[in-house]
């Protein structure tokens, strides 16, 4: 076998080993996703959503004060969140690229992105729960806002930076304050990435556990006061997985199917939203059933 | 902070239904919470209790997070005072050896203080072990190691089986001692009793101690438990009893008693009681859980019952009823 | 000539009011961006700090680190275990997970056709964005009883009996241990990888992947000779952001870990980390010492945390202005 030949071969034998690798990461998405849908969408029941739970070792009963509660605590986290991470991120983008210190604090932002979540939940624990006396959904809520604040302010500041700079200088010619720049052309020209970090920050925080666990704490009672411990999907999910009780692993399977799915789907129409273009291969089928030529 | 509570207060008299907040035991969880189920279809009212286990119960009544708190390792009345708490008995129940190892299925095995002794300090390791066999004579145990299970978190239900094995095991009194949260020699920790039977329910080869109910709900066998008298008892209510009827409650001392190694020759020897703590410089509070358990006190025996605990005999719930008179928090 | 006079007039006023604007504007702004990046973390660390000064009082720095008792009952607190737990762990997810990141970023970049490219990415993704309680959930559910009664004893039988390597297959096989917890680990942490690594993969100007073909090579030649040296510090960046990633992973572990406050003396004992003790003991901790102590490890965490995602950053941020033109 001549060199040439052989190297050749190695080269498709490693790029071959680069698609196995690809199979492998693939293969657990596959089984983790086929577990979830097998074993939640068996448990799911409209039950779960509009009945309290039950007793311990006492079957049946839902999880109205975990959906509800989560949901409150996920909707007042955005609520705080998202606009401090779009300020955050607009000054990044439009007032602090040419500074070294405020370019030093971006990098710091991003590094937050990716800190331990329980250490929040630690932080808050010190500043909104000891000093108040009880758990309450009021800093669970905080937690998750501290978590998505740094998330939102870089995609914004990613999302500033593509919008060229033509159109920030047409503005200028036109006399406009850097403000106006900033309100009535930038941020409408980078309005869809934004929204699609804002989806992604909420993505993400839906799905967390540990800020949750000594903020919020659990409530088997359904609370809409934020100064009350409030359930939790995430939490309940964690002590009733934690239990021996069937009927516990089954709703946490059904919950854990929900939260994914709702997860997944923020994360897909993220992406589309994104690369449109993604969606191509869609419309063209679409175009050719309906026999509209160029569409 | 007293304002919001004279508020509350206020508030929940003018509104209809109280809201009352508990945390703690594990081991009292199921009936805790059957109690918190019925209480609220009698009466309307919230009752909002975390199982976290004792640790966590006797934390969060320190701090006052909670308005009561529960725990089956009583504190001593010098801890009582100095944490300005009130303490009272609720119910009584028992920890029992559990296991699964598939060989031998739901076969009751006997188990000495030295068996349990030496498996949790790791020294005996095989199910098969020759001192286990002479236990069992009429049982083939399989060569499968033991795998031991215990609590990860703050355990009223650890502070009575440890208990127990200080008092029948010098060693074990000596390297490890007694409390809500020990120093395991071996062992996977998991949190609360619901996190041990799952723990003991899923390895093969698991052994754990929990509250007799979790062990009766989840279909696990439990071992027959030799006592002070040499007898070899099965844990169930008549047992627990036995247990129970030499016990001194004493309201003068925040009814603290221990129930382990009772004398008796059916007596089952690792029998606890679940105690609330009640914070005393705030008798809003305390009234408002007091109103809870006058109820399970006069209305909750029969669901005790059906989930195997023994409720307080009359005369404790009378002491219990005069205790609360005296400190100004009967409901 | 009035109009004049009004019209500059209301000019000036809308100068004003839209310098006033301007100025406040760039404040808020700015005092949001100051927050995110440094207000924020600074005061995390000093309410950490200041949290665990109790614990720092009474048992010091290298004590602390090195004292493998974690009592209770007797409040002496030592936080080897779980430190050893947190980076044993962490180190074994990188490692399996490290090879696999790269096989798939050479295949997103090298390999895959390009209508199939966005359907890999996009699964990768999807990957990522499962919450991490849901890997717990289902390692715990799924994988450990598979790992307990078919994979891990078929190891101890095949390995057990090998001089050194034995050793790490003692114990009993529950699954709930080092092993399994580092394989899902490797699971979380392969997306994030993978993509740090195609990103770096793709800053390579085409021109020297072409000139290397232009010589002759074959394309794992140009991966090997060309791509990974020039981005290695992005895939070592790369690296270290996953594994300050892994540090802080909580749900999952919490799940397979066993909670064992002691060292593990092989792959298939339970173990402990930081993050474990905390979600475990947080709510329990009865003396205002052991709270200390938990909090002085989760500020170590932090730490550590911060200081490998810097160290990360700064080394990618080294390949990015190499290549930037």
């Amino acid at each position: 076998m001549s060199k040439k030949v052989r190297r050749k071969l190695f080269s498709n034998f490693m790029l071959f080993l680069s698609f196995i690798t690809s199979a492998y990461g693939i293969f657990w998405l596959f089984w983790i996703l086929g577990s979830l849908f097998i074993n939640g969408f068996k448990y799911l029941s409209p039950e779960l959503i509009y009945l309290d739970p039950t007793p311990p070792g006492q079957e049946g009963g839902g999880l109205r004060p975990a959906f509800v509660g989560h949901l409150i605590i996920t909707s007042l986290a955005t609520l705080i969140g998202v606009p401090i991470g779009i300020m955050a991120g607009i000054y990044f983008a439009e007032y602090g690229r040419n500074s070294k210190f405020f370019m030093t604090i971006r990098q710091i932002t991003d590094i937050m992105v990716s800190t331990p979540s329980i250490l929040m939940g630690a932080v808050v624990y010190a500043v909104l729960v000891k000093p108040v006396g009880h758990f309450n959904g009021f800093s669970g809520a905080v937690a998750l806002a501290l978590l998505m604040l740094p998330v939102i302010a870089i995609t914004t500041d990613e999302m500033l930076k593509l919008v060229p700079k033509e159109m920030r200088e047409a503005a200028y010619a036109l006399g406009a304050y850097k403000w106006q720049v900033i309100k009535n052309v930038v941020m409408r020209a980078a309005k869809v990435g934004i929204m699609t970090g804002v989806i992604l920050g909420v993505a993400r925080i839906a799905g967390e556990t540990a800020p949750l666990l000594f903020t919020s704490f659990n409530n088997n009672v359904l609370t809409f006061d934020l100064r009350d411990p409030m359930a939790s999907l995430t939490v309940t999910m964690f002590n009733y997985v934690m239990g021996p009780y069937h009927y516990w692993h089954q709703q946490a399977w059904a919950a854990a199917f929900i939260l994914t799915m709702g997860v997944l789907l923020l994360s897909i129409i993220a992406r589309v939203l994104l690369h449109r273009n993604l969606l191509e291969p869609l419309f063209y089928i679409v175009r050719s059933i309906t026999g509209k030529k160029g569409g | 902070m007293k304002k919001v509570l004279l508020a509350t207060a206020v508030f929940s008299g003018a509104a209809l239904a109280l809201e009352i907040t508990g945390a703690g035991s594990t081991f009292v969880y199921p009936i805790m919470s059957k109690w918190a189920f019925e209480y609220n279809k009698a009466t309307g009212n919230k009752v909002n209790y975390q199982s976290i286990g004792s640790g966590g119960g006797i934390r969060q009544a320190i701090n006052r997070t909670v308005d009561f708190g529960a725990t089956d390792g009583p504190l001593t009345p010098e801890e009582i005072e100095r944490h300005k708490l009130l303490q009272f008995p609720v119910v009584i129940g028992a920890d029992v050896i559990t296991y699964n190892v598939p060989e031998i299925g739901k076969t009751v095995l006997n188990l000495d203080q030295k068996a349990v002794c030496d498996i949790y300090m790791g020294k005996i390791t095989k199910w098969n072990d020759p001192y286990l066999q002479q236990l069992n004579p009429n049982v083939k145990l399989p060569d499968r190691p033991i795998v031991v299970v215990h609590r990860s978190d703050g355990s009223g239900t650890t502070w009575i089986f440890t208990n127990w094995l200080s008092k029948v095991c010098p060693e074990w009194k000596e390297k490890v001692g007694y409390g809500t949260s020990v120093k395991w020699p071996v062992g996977v920790g998991a949190k609360g009793n619901e996190g041990v039977t799952n723990y003991v329910k899923r390895s093969q080869g698991g052994i754990g101690y929990v509250e007799y109910i979790y062990a009766k709900q989840n279909n696990l066998p439990t071992a027959r438990i030799k006592n002070r008298e040499g007898n070899f008892v099965e844990p169930n209510v008549r047992t627990m009893q036995e247990a129970a009827k030499n016990a001194k409650w004493d309201k003068s001392k925040h009814f603290y008693e221990v129930l382990t190694d009772q004398p008796g020759k059916d007596a089952y020897p690792i029998t606890g009681a679940t105690f609330v703590l009640l914070p005393k410089d705030q008798p809003e509070r305390a009234k408002k859980a007091a109103t809870f358990f006058k109820w399970a006190f006069e209305k909750g025996d029969k669901y005790a019952e059906e989930l195997q605990y023994i409720p307080m005999p009359e005369n404790v719930k009378k002491l219990v009823f005069e205790y609360w008179k005296e400190h100004g928090i009967a409901p | 000539m009035e109009n004049v006079v009004e019209a500059q007039k209301s000019l000036r006023e809308v100068k004003t009011r839209g310098e006033f604007l301007e100025r406040f504007f760039k404040l808020s702004l700015g005092f949001w961006a100051l927050f995110a990046g440094l207000l924020f973390p600074i005061l995390a660390g000093v309410i950490l700090l200041y949290e665990a000064r109790l614990a720092i009082e009474k048992f010091g720095f290298i004590h602390f680190l090195t004292y493998t008792n974690w009592d209770p009952v007797q409040e002496d607190f030592g936080a080897a275990t779980m430190i050893f737990g947190t980076v044993v762990s962490t180190f074994l997810s990188m490692l399996i997970a490290a090879p696999v990141a790269i096989g798939i970023a050479i295949f997103i970049t090298e390999l895959a056709p390009n209508w199939f490219k966005p359907i890999v990415s996009t699964a990768v993704e999807l990957l990522a964005a499962i919450p991490s309680i849901i890997y717990g959930l289902w390692g715990f559910f799924i994988l450990t009883p598979i790992m307990a009664t078919k994979v891990e004893p078929w190891l101890q039988d095949k390995l057990g009996d090998i001089p050194l390597i034995g050793k790490l297959f003692q114990g009993a096989p529950t699954g709930v241990d080092v092993l399994n917890t580092s394989l899902v680990l490797s699971i979380m942490i392969i997306p994030f990888m993978a993509s740090v690594v195609r990103d770096a993969f793709n800053m390579v100007p085409p021109i020297m992947k072409e000139s290397a073909y232009g010589l002759g090579a074959t394309k794992w030649e140009v991966i090997r000779q060309v791509v990974i040296p020039y981005t290695a510090s992005g895939i070592a960046g790369g690296l270290i952001l996953s594994a300050g990633r892994a540090l802080g992973e909580t749900m999952a572990v919490t799940f397979l870990a066993g909670n064992n406050p002691q060292i593990p003396r092989s792959l298939l004992e339970p173990f402990t980390t930081i993050t474990v003790a905390l979600a475990n003991q947080f709510t329990e901790a009865d003396t205002d010492v052991y709270l200390s102590a938990l909090y002085y490890a989760g500020l170590l965490l932090y730490l550590v945390s911060f200081a490998m995602l810097g160290i990360a950053k700064f080394m990618v941020l080294r390949l990015e202005k190499r290549w930037k033109v």
